[in-house]
């Protein structure tokens, strides 16, 4: 047995979903894909973890999901849009996950992510053939 | 015979659906982003297309990782918007043609793009938030619509000159229907973004307008990019913008372009706006 390597595999810290990660998480992203369905979302509050067993997810999988452990679920092979259906109804952010890998503030992520627009409509003009307002 | 009225290329993050639903429009964060819009808005009313063909991803509403196909097309009657778990409120169902639906799948299998038919499709926030941004204003959607889901999601997924490749075929295969009627296409995704991991918070401004460049006056630039040199430069999920070439190569080699706006921070992300049209 042998997974292909690619040039993506030696980015720092960048999980790519591709086949390996998804035959290994298989099924925490099926149990992260149930909550799609409301229901499945208040079964998965009323008991966290007799849903993980539900779905057999593994020791190490289910103790990232139990802990809220973000980075632990991305590292184990979650994928970032089904780990927004956990995130996000429980009131979490794209900002505070972010924040949560980078282990800083969601105040600091999102000061960072202004900074990317700074100095954005002058850029444009030296372009040229922007629409700026 | 139908006829190709433009292309449009638009991001489709959720934070674009939250922010209309909140009437944040006028906001000083959003105020520039949906300001960008207005021209589109114009330009959409005065072209009044008749069929809009959506190119997007599906990010785990209507397929899961037991059956992700690579290209996808939507051959139904109607297409309903579902709870995707994000929190996003659910939109009015979309008019879909089935008869032009399947006219595009047997031209595009007749020109070797093996692709998928979809009878039942729930769309997801990377159709709908577009669809909003373009006609929310009006009582009904006012175009029909045809959803094209590309795998951008589970890789492998396609490469840019694939993309751009079923472009090509997706034009012929429009232009060789013969009802009299006028077709929009949307590009959507992107720009740069990568929302996981410790790299999360990515945005790339010059790879993102070096991006905009391409797609209007060389797309065998980003045609040529290796999906990990643009994961590498946009990010994991800023992949997406390969679907922009979906779009282009479906219209004409040259193109004029009617519109060009770009903003950032729209959330995590670089939003890039596009309004291409046939010199016909």
């Amino acid at each position: 047995m042998s997974w292909r390597k690619h040039d993506y595999d030696s980015l720092p810290g960048t999980y790519v979903f591709d086949g390996k990660t998804a035959h290994a998480a298989y099924r925490l992203n099926k149990l992260l894909f149930s909550f799609n369905n409301e229901e499945n979302r208040r079964e998965f509050a009323r008991d966290k973890a007799a849903y993980a067993d539900k779905y057999g997810l593994t020791p190490e999988q289910k103790k990232a999901l139990l802990e809220d452990d973000f980075l632990g679920m991305l590292r184990l092979g979650a994928n970032i849009y089904y780990l927004a259906k956990l995130a996000v109804p429980r009131g979490f952010t794209v900002q505070d996950a972010g924040a949560a890998f980078q282990g800083i503030t969601t105040e600091e992520f999102k000061a960072k992510l202004l900074a990317k627009g700074e100095g954005l409509t002058e850029k444009l003009e030296r372009q040229g053939g922007y629409w700026n307002g | 015979m139908a006829r190709i009225v433009g292309g449009v290329t638009t991001s489709h993050i959720p934070a674009i659906g939250n922010a209309m639903t909140e009437r944040l429009e006028n906001t000083p964060y959003w105020k520039r982003f949906f300001d960008g819009y207005e021209p589109v808005k114009r330009w959409l009313e005065d072209v009044a297309p008749d069929v809009a063909v959506v190119v997007y991803n599906d990010h785990g509403l209507n397929f899961f990782l037991n059956n992700i196909p690579t290209f996808a097309l939507g051959c139904a009657d109607r297409y309903d918007n579902a709870d995707e778990g994000w929190g996003l409120k659910t939109l009015a169902s979309f008019e879909g043609d089935a008869e032009f639906s399947w006219h595009i799948a047997e031209s595009l299998i007749e020109q070797h793009i093996d692709i998928a038919t979809c009878q039942e499709m729930l769309v997801d926030h990377g159709f709908v938030v577009p669809m909003a941004l373009m006609w929310r204003h009006l009582p009904k959607w006012p175009v029909k619509v045809i959803p094209l889901a590309v795998n951008t999601v589970q890789h492998p997924i396609p490469t840019a000159r694939r993309c751009y490749e079923l472009g090509r075929a997706l034009g012929k295969a429009i232009e060789s229907y013969p009802e009299d009627l006028k077709v929009v296409i949307f590009g959507t995704g992107g720009m740069s973004h990568q929302l996981q991991g410790e790299r999360a918070g990515l945005i790339n401004v010059d790879y993102d307008l070096k991006t905009m460049e391409s797609v209007i006056s060389d797309p065998e630039w980003l045609a040529s990019q290796s999906t990990s040199q643009i994961i590498e430069n946009a990010g994991t999920e800023g992949v997406e913008v390969i679907m922009w070439l979906v779009m282009r190569g479906a219209l004409d080699d040259r193109v004029k372009v009617v519109h060009k706006h770009y903003h950032t921070p729209i959330s995590n992300t670089g939003a890039g706006v596009l309004v291409l049209q046939n010199a016909a």
